[in-house]
Parts: structure tokens; C-alpha cells; sequence
């Protein structure tokens, strides 16, 4: 495993010098209404979509964590997981359902979408069991809201030659983002200066209403009219192959540093309750001692 | 439209948080390797 972590490191170096290779290059061609400025979709839009995975992983790593604290809810919640994928599936192709999907979207993908939530809940609970579901919720929430860190800047940067403004107030897609980025800074927070025993359930909680904004961050190019751009990836409209190409390989690079991002703070998590328990066991170990040494002084006055 | 300045500064802007980040990963990192072996230290 040590030595992985830094071949793996060197080979997503490569990858995403390749990407900036392509995004930059003149084999990719330049926008005919934007210019080369368009090129910030190649960082900005799969900032976004490695952004909504992470908070994905941590809304199911948060749902793992809150139901196993006991084995018939924990039974109970395998059972309900199951019901989504399969009614969520049989759902999408029936013509009552497929009115409300938004015109353009493929039934197809959002059923791919909904079989996601039970595969990717029993894959997290069998590869993160016990109060390793916490360490992966917490590590994908901080690496996420760098990622949408970095969606809120890198947007305003390209609204401003495109627009004429850095930030449409009132614009749904661009007030649920800010909305989504500070539920989780808040997350971090309440982890961070919180002391309570309740903690860890308090923050699941928490990050489980808190992903239940990332659709409405999705959906909401498809439902309102907006100052952001309409869908043009996914059925919603159309983009040149070699743009959409390069944007791909842009994404499967950021993937594969997020990974890595994510494998280091799931290490350093451990660290730090490693250091918590040794720190916790070093004052019971003097209070051991403090009471030893008290004994017989209290004893005496008997 | 000449936007190459504005594509720039969003690859920077992009890198400068990463590094950022990383940074605090490897500050982070040394501090409790540091505490650790004073908690090893003082068993």
C-alpha cells in the first residue's frame, strides 16, 4: 500500500497534465460565441460533478452510520435501500412517471442514477464497516467542499467576460451551489468545535438533509429558466464530440485526484483518533497512578 | 472577446486552492506524528 500511493500519485500527475494538455490545446476547438475563455468548463464543470459524487458518497456514508447503531434498523434500512433501487428503476420507465422527468433527460439515465444509491450503499458498507463509515464521511465532505470551492470561483471567473457579471443574484442554479457549499462548510464546523458525545450522529444528520440539495443543485438548469447555461451534456443539448471528449478525460483526471485527496485525509483521520485514543489513555494511565497514590491517604483518616 | 486572462486565472485559481489544501493535509499530517510519538514518548 505504500508504495501505490505514490505510483498511483505520479500517474495522476500524468493524467492531468494530459488533460490541461488537451483542455489548452489546438486539437480542441474554440468556442464560436465565447472564444478560448469557454475552455474553464474543462475545470469547472468536473469540479461540480466530483463535488456532487463526494457528497453522494458522504450522504450515503452518514445514512450507513446513523442506522448502524442497531442491527434491526440496520436490517431494516437493506431492506428499504433494495425497494428504492428496484421501484426507483421500474418507475422510470413507466409513461406517468416519465412526464415529470424534464424534457430531454433520458429515462434510461436517471434509472442508471437511482441503481446507484443501492449499489453504492452496500459497496460503502462492506468496504467501510463500524466507525470507519464516519472517517469516510467526514474525508469526502472536506474533499468535496474543496471541490465546490472551487466550482464558486471558477464560475463568477467565467461569468464575468461571458455575462458581463461576476454573480447573478436571485439565479437558482448559482444560490442553490452557495447554498450546498455552506451546508457543508457548517458540517466541518459543527465537527470541528463540537465536543459533544452526539457529535458524529448530529453531524450524519446533518449531511443527510444537507445532500438532499445536491439534486435540487442538478435539477434546477432542467426545471427553471436560468441565467446559468440549459443542460448541454446528459440529452439536454448538444456539444461537439471532441469537446466533450476532452471534458470526459478532464473528469476521469479529477476523479482519480480526488481518490487520492480522499485516501490522504482517510489516513490522516485515522492519525488523528489514533493520537485521541493514545492522549485519552495516557490521562487514564495518570489517573491510574493519581489514585494509586492516593489510596492510602485515603485510608488513613478510617 | 479576449478572454485568455480570465481562462487563466481560473486554471490558477483552480491549482492555488488545491495546493492549499494539500498543504494544510501535510501540515496537518506532521503535527500528529509530532503529538504521537510525545504521547509514545511519555508512556
Amino acid at each position: 500500500m505504500k508504495r501505490l500511493f505514490p505510483i498511483l500519485s505520479i500517474l495522476t500527475a500524468v493524467f492531468l497534465a494530459y488533460a490541461l494538455h488537451l483542455a489548452l490545446g489546438k486539437s480542441t476547438p474554440t468556442d464560436a460565441q465565447q472564444g478560448e475563455v469557454y475552455r474553464i468548463i474543462y475545470y469547472h464543470v468536473p469540479s461540480a460533478w466530483t463535488a456532487f459524487l463526494l457528497f453522494f458518497v458522504n450522504f450515503i456514508a452518514s445514512i450507513q452510520y446513523l442506522v448502524s447503531r442497531k442491527p434491526s434498523t440496520q436490517a431494516a434500512a437493506k431492506w428499504v435501500v433494495l425497494a428504492i433501487g428496484v421501484v426507483g428503476v421500474v418507475a422510470c420507465f413507466l409513461p406517468a412517471v416519465q412526464r415529470l422527468i424534464p424534457a430531454g433527460m433520458r429515462p434510461s439515465a436517471v434509472a442508471t442514477t437511482v441503481l446507484l444509491i443501492p449499489i453504492f450503499y452496500f459497496l460503502i458498507g462492506w468496504l467501510f464497516p463500524g466507525d470507519r463509515l464516519d472517517v469516510l464521511a467526514v474525508t469526502t465532505a472536506e474533499v468535496g467542499v474543496v471541490f465546490c470551492t472551487i466550482v464558486l470561483v471558477t464560475g463568477p471567473i467565467w461569468a464575468r467576460p461571458v455575462w458581463g457579471i461576476w454573480w447573478a443574484p436571485g439565479d437558482i442554479r448559482l444560490t442553490s451551489t452557495l447554498v450546498l457549499w455552506l451546508i457543508y462548510v457548517s458540517y466541518l464546523v459543527l465537527r470541528r468545535f463540537s465536543s459533544s458525545a452526539q457529535t458524529q450522529m448530529l453531524a450524519a444528520a446533518l449531511a443527510v438533509f444537507g445532500a438532499l440539495d445536491v439534486p435540487l443543485v442538478y435539477l434546477s438548469i432542467w426545471y427553471f429558466r436560468t441565467q446559468h447555461p440549459q443542460p448541454v451534456i446528459g440529452g439536454g443539448g448538444s456539444m461537439d464530440p471532441r469537446m466533450l471528449h476532452v471534458l470526459l478525460i478532464s473528469w476521469m483526471a479529477f476523479l482519480c485526484f480526488a481518490f487520492l485527496v480522499c485516501w490522504s485525509r482517510f489516513r490522516l483521520e485515522l492519525l488523528h483518533r489514533e493520537v485521541e485514543e493514545a492522549h485519552a489513555m495516557e490521562s487514564l494511565a495518570g489517573e491510574g497512578v493519581a489514585a494509586k497514590a492516593s489510596l492510602p491517604l485515603n485510608r488513613g483518616p478510617r | 472577446m479576449n478572454g485568455i486572462k480570465f481562462l487563466f486565472a481560473a486554471y490558477i485559481a483552480t491549482w492555488v486552492i488545491h495546493g492549499v489544501y494539500l498543504g494544510s493535509l501535510v501540515r496537518r499530517f506532521g503535527k500528529l506524528r509530532r503529538e504521537l510519538k510525545e504521547v509514545g514518548k511519555g508512556k
